[in-house]
């Protein structure tokens, strides 16, 4: 049955721009209905893993599968109808648009047709596509915004309408970037609320991008750790923490080493020094 | 009525017809500065076909936007390849070969210029006006309003959100200019003379001035650009002289003032009390030290 196929399968997928390699053989697999965090470092290479799965570039080798689909030659604005939907790391709404407006960008995938398309969604209030979105919009206490143009909103705010528009295409796999990064304790605390709540059903599988190693631990089953565009760890958070390549990717190596080996320090370290400031 | 304001009248209904010709373009994106060019196609088609076929003008103007919709989706592959100012050139230079084409066509009259047999007359060309108008602001209260504007905000994530880029944009510049080919049908019918100097770039940048004025944002802006543009020249008549150079300087100052136009989204949200309840603290005007 598909209950343990993963519904994210990379298979030594390799990515380079130029000469620099910034996926090397990279393979992972997210288990079904998982909240998994995908972390390392700066530059190792998590942003370009979901530029990767949603299409934004093609991959240099290897194969990406959703589910049983082998989607690596999908072009990117039809990976959204195989149920992949995304956050971005810097908020990246419809800045002309209102919040509810670029909600319903969001179900551009589900409701695109030409007869989708010319349906009069912003002249009767009572549109069925309308009341989805603001459904939605209430449901992450954005109610009140709703009919504000997004440029002008707080950061905060911006993130977590680009949540909701993300479920708006009602997506299997739902990929966020960096989620909590700049929200305050209270915004952050709401987030994890409301993740848990999307993913209690068990039809949204989660994968995120998260620097906030807290919010992390607390909210994902599963880690897959990366360091320049290559997989050191994946398993539990507690596993992972255990883990001596991450500690030493994270932390530096221990000292004794490093003077041990005596040799010019590799960027590697460099990485793992200022990350754990 | 009399003739002057009928006239005016007749100008402002015209060049409301071409700014939302210049409107959906440029809610996509792009900068048409061929949009003369289309409404030249509109206005020489819709002639001929009234002239030669005796077909009543009723008629002859759609199949003018026909055409120019026509012409405008087989250039639209190659042109709507390039991007910003590069699109700009292009629809230039799309304008010149058309105007240079119709100068040089015996049967169009080339440079001396072709007759109109039918003459239409205010009401006939408001209600042209009325239905463009009406037929953008339904089209702009649908999934493809929001979609236009998405694009145009950001492609890429337009893109990841399923939208076809490439098929909006080549539908705002198509219907754009077959709008544009109404106002050129429109205009040839009314004033029952038409030559190709007229339908010059110059036009073009008029009409997207007009539209850039008035805001791009809403569906509302292109109006008030063309009312402003038609009808703001027409009150500094006081100085003959002087009133263009009023005129510009007024448009400078506006420029500087309103970046994205005299009516924004935003503003028009606001008007209707649409605005959302500020508690963001930060965003409250600060109070004096209490």
């Amino acid at each position: 049955m598909t209950a343990g196929r993963p519904i994210l399968r990379f298979e030594t997928v390799s990515k380079h721009f130029g000469g620099l390699s910034v996926i090397e053989d990279l393979t992972f697999a997210v288990r079904r209905g998982s909240r998994t965090g995908l972390i390392g470092p700066n530059g190792a290479g998590k942003t370009t893993v979901f530029n990767l799965i949603t299409g934004v570039y093609p991959v240099d080798a290897g194969r990406i599968y959703l589910d049983a689909d082998d989607i690596t030659n999908v072009p990117s604005r039809r990976r959204i109808r195989n149920g992949v939907a995304r956050s971005f790391q810097n908020v990246r709404l419809m800045r002309h648009l209102s919040t509810l407006e670029n909600v319903l960008v969001g179900q551009h995938s589900r409701n695109g047709g030409l007869f989708g398309v010319l349906q009069p969604i912003s002249l009767s209030a009572r549109n069925r596509w309308r009341e989805e979105a603001r459904a939605g919009l209430a449901d992450a206490g954005l109610a009140k915004y709703e009919r504000a143009t997004v440029g002008g909103l707080p950061y905060g705010v911006q993130k977590r309408i680009e949540l909701v528009r993300a479920l708006m295409a009602h997506p299997r796999l739902l990929l966020l970037d960096e989620p909590a990064a700049g929200l305050n304790p209270a915004e952050t605390e709401a987030l994890h609320t409301h993740l848990v709540q999307i993913c209690r059903s068990g039809d949204i599988t989660l994968l995120m991008v998260e620097h906030d190693m807290q919010f992390v631990g607390a909210l994902c089953e599963e880690l897959v750790v990366i360091s320049f565009g290559r997989k050191i760890a994946e398993g539990t958070p507690q596993a992972v923490r255990q883990n001596l390549l991450v500690q030493e990717v994270y932390l530096g190596k221990p000292a004794v080493e490093q003077e041990r080996e005596a040799v010019a320090e590799s960027p590697l370290v460099a990485a793992g020094v200022s990350r754990a400031s | 009525m009399s003739g002057y304001a009928e006239g005016i009248l007749i100008l402002l209904a015209i060049n409301v017809v071409f700014a939302y010709g210049a409107f959906l373009p440029l809610a996509a994106g792009q900068l048409n500065l061929g949009l003369a060019a289309f409404a030249a196609i509109g206005a020489y088609s819709s002639a001929y076909v009234s002239n030669v076929y005796a077909i009543p003008a009723l008629a002859a103007i759609p199949f003018g936007a026909f055409a120019a919709g026509i012409i405008a989706l087989i250039v639209a592959v190659p042109v709507l390849r390039t991007r910003g100012i590069y699109l700009a050139l292009a629809t230039f230079a799309l304008g010149q070969i058309v105007q240079a084409t119709i100068l040089n066509l015996g049967f169009l009259g080339g440079a001396a210029g072709y007759p109109v047999n039918e003459f239409i007359r205010l009401p006939f060309i408001s209600a042209f006006t009325v239905a463009v108008v009406a037929l953008v602001a339904l089209l702009f209260g649908t999934r493809f309003g929001i979609a236009v504007t998405a694009v145009h905000d950001d492609e890429r994530v337009a893109d990841l959100m399923g939208i076809d880029v490439r098929a909006f944009q080549v539908t705002a510049f198509v219907v754009g200019s077959a709008i544009a080919g109404i106002a050129g049908g429109l205009y040839a019918h009314h004033f029952s003379y038409i030559e190709a100097q007229y339908f010059s770039v110059t036009l073009s940048i008029t009409i997207v001035l007009n539209v850039l004025l008035g805001g791009t944002q809403t569906v509302i802006g292109p109006l008030l650009g063309a009312a402003m543009f038609t009808l703001l020249p027409e009150l500094l008549r006081g100085s003959a002289h002087w009133r263009y150079v009023v005129f510009a300087a007024g448009l400078i100052v506006l420029m500087a003032l309103r970046p994205e136009g005299l009516l924004t989204g935003d503003q028009l949200r606001q008007l209707f009390g649409w605005r959302r309840t500020d508690d963001e603290g930060s965003r409250m005007p600060r109070e004096g030290p209490t």
